[in-house]
């Protein structure tokens, strides 16, 4: 049965996650040792052991996520940080980077290692790569895959596969994208933050509504208009005189619809992407995917997505639709 | 410290890219990055072309080291089908630029180099590579030179400072971003698979600003590349005294030359206090001293 695994920014999202259904949830320490470095969210070691309880003693994994890459200075924390997550009884490791995953294997043997989103893994000879060198049980993939690229993936793949189901769309290849340091001095993978709070600026003025990053104009909204967060790839910019999203317009992942098609290549385990977003987000999510993967098991030859799933999702989703991404390339 | 000329980043015709290589024959570089790094569409040279066009610059100026340089995102079994023509290509020294080709050529024990879009932030994950064959990394532009002094210094520790060379990105719209989808055939509202190949009207990819005019990025098919040049010009004496092997500079479609040899004489007259003779509006340096990339800082304030 595929693996539904959810996202937990904090204690009360991890319980939601756990008593909803998920298989397993993904959680992250209170620094920039993981992609989602946030302000308010995360574990510290206080809390992690009592989250791992809870989760274990109810039938649920906890994954942790060691994802962003250290520099020189911050090399000791993150081995920390390996260390501590393993000596708690984690069921598996999401790292990205060869250093880290090497440590890992070393020092932890007994701890699975998945490799992370952020890892960039696009290729079987890739994905060899993380397995014959560091021993990796599962991968994540980018959410650049088609369908049929995906599937080719799974014919090949040394490892199990964890796709993204559900969630905000990273349209760069995760791992691979610097936009956001160049405007704020923070990236994903430096300091596990993209488009970061801090950095944000709201202004109301007589042209309209605008957001700002680091002072660098990311769009304006009429009165009408839904403002929406102003990650860098989803500004609206101009090439000569046309003004537009020039990368992508605000949506969210949706695969709720292909789950079959996931099952019958072989994916292992669905992610659901959001641990910056609320406990309630987690809740109505995990809820969901559970309603739908059990449904789709119980009856297969059946299975559609009913419309209060999709309304539910919808009502969750960043700029209020969502796409099947990558999966489906309608822009290919 | 030697001058690398970076991959070609832009689509450009058979006549041009012959042209533009043919002038840098007897430019003052001492090594030459050469193949198609972001686009499998884009075939002016396919790989046996790019292979010869080694060749005759490794005849006409055999001083010079030619490296083939590969694509950045391998999603494809052709992509991957290609890649293995450039890794099993026996002459040319091979720079890996996705972790598939890192595997090929790791796996085959072929040496190898790494561009910039390989994540490589710690000197832990150089070790690893440098065991299997690693000899030269480029780093990620998003490093500054103070993680950089930290990895090299981490080298030196581990006893293989010497075993690997470094090279920085110095000069060129600097490679930010990859994706699956392709932003210009977005902007010319084409879908991927028709996108009429419209890079080639683009020799140095097309600008987006903010829309108060600011420069942002620069498109280049799936590639988002930096909206200002980086460079290192006013660094290079820096560079030199913190370690840096290679200086690289990226191909642009005009000036090639001219900055090439403002680089060198720079570097022939270390440490002469000369301003950049090229120097213009669009340029930035930010990532060096550790803030945002899009940022132009004075040298002189970071060095007092």
């Amino acid at each position: 049965m595929i693996e539904l695994v959810c996202p937990a920014g904090n204690f009360p999202a991890l319980k939601e996650a756990v008593n909803n259904g998920a298989d397993a949830v993904y959680i992250g320490f209170k620094d920039d040792t993981n992609a989602r470095h946030f302000a308010g969210l995360n574990f510290n070691e206080k809390i992690l052991p009592k989250a791992i309880d809870y989760a274990h003693q109810r039938d649920c994994k906890v994954f942790v996520a060691i994802n962003t890459y250290p520099q020189p200075e911050g090399w000791l924390r993150w081995q920390k940080a390996v260390d501590m997550a393993a000596d708690l009884g984690v069921n598996a490791l999401i790292m990205a980077d060869i250093g880290i995953l090497d440590y890992a294997m070393n020092k932890h043997p007994q701890v699975s290692r998945h490799l992370s989103v952020q890892g960039s893994a696009t290729s079987y000879e890739s994905l060899r790569y993380y397995q014959q060198n560091f021993g990796i049980k599962r991968a994540v993939l980018p959410r650049v895959l088609s369908v049929s690229q995906v599937a080719h993936l799974a014919t090949q793949s040394p490892v199990e596969l964890e796709v993204f189901g559900f969630g905000s769309l990273c349209i760069m290849a995760e791992g691979r994208c610097h936009l956001s340091s160049y405007v704020t001095g923070e990236s994903p993978n430096t300091c596990g933050a993209c488009s970061p709070a801090k950095s944000v600026r709201w202004e109301k003025t007589p042209n309209g509504l605008e957001s700002r990053l680091n002072n660098v104009l990311i769009d304006r909204y009429d009165d009408n208009e839904n403002a929406g967060y102003p990650t860098l790839c989803k500004g609206r910019f101009s090439i000569g005189k046309n003004t537009f999203h020039v990368l992508e317009e605000p949506t969210s992942l949706n695969t709720i619809a292909i789950l079959p098609e996931l099952d019958s290549i072989g994916i292992k385990a669905i992610k659901i992407e959001g641990r910056q977003r609320s406990p309630a987000y987690t809740q109505q999510v995990t809820h969901v995917w559970r309603q739908a993967i059990d449904a789709y098991y119980k009856d297969p030859e059946h299975y559609t997505p009913q419309e209060q799933w999709l309304n539910a999702l919808n009502k969750v989703s960043e700029g209020s639709q969502t796409t099947l991404g990558a999966y489906s390339r309608p822009w290919q | 410290m030697k001058l690398s000329l970076g991959p070609l980043l832009y689509f450009w015709s058979f006549d041009e890219i012959k042209q533009f290589y043919q002038s840098m024959t007897e430019a003052p570089v001492d090594i030459i990055y050469l193949g198609e790094t972001v686009c499998s569409k884009r075939r002016s040279l396919n790989f046996e072309q790019w292979l010869s066009l080694a060749h005759e610059i490794k005849d006409a100026a055999p001083d010079k080291e030619i490296v083939l340089s590969t694509l950045s995102l391998i999603e494809a079994e052709s992509e991957l089908k290609t890649l293995r023509h450039y890794c099993d290509n026996g002459d040319f020294l091979v720079e890996a630029n996705d972790m598939a080709a890192v595997q090929l050529l790791s796996h085959h024990e072929i040496p190898f180099t790494i561009g910039p879009t390989i994540n490589t932030y710690n000197a832990q994950a150089l070790a690893i590579m440098q065991k299997q064959g690693l000899q030269r990394w480029t780093m990620p532009v998003e490093l500054s030179k103070h993680t950089l002094s930290g990895i090299l210094a981490d080298l030196d520790r581990l006893g293989i400072k010497d075993d690997i060379e470094t090279e920085i990105f110095s000069y060129g719209h600097m490679p930010l971003a990859l994706s699956a989808r392709c932003f210009t055939a977005r902007a010319h509202n084409l879908p991927k698979d028709q996108c009429d190949l419209k890079c080639i009207d683009y020799p140095d990819g097309l600008q987006v600003k903010s829309q108060e005019d600011e420069s942002l990025f620069t498109l280049n098919g799936i590639q988002t590349l930096s909206g200002l040049r980086y460079d290192l010009y006013n660094e290079l004496a820096e560079m030199q005294a913190i370690g840096v092997d290679i200086i690289r500079l990226s191909p642009r479609s005009k000036n090639m030359l001219d900055i090439i040899h403002a680089y060198r004489q720079k570097l022939n007259q270390v440490p002469d206090q000369a301003d950049n003779p090229y120097q213009i509006e669009d340029n930035c340096n930010g990532y060096w001293y550790g803030e945002p990339g899009m940022i132009q800082t004075n040298s002189a304030t970071h060095s007092a």
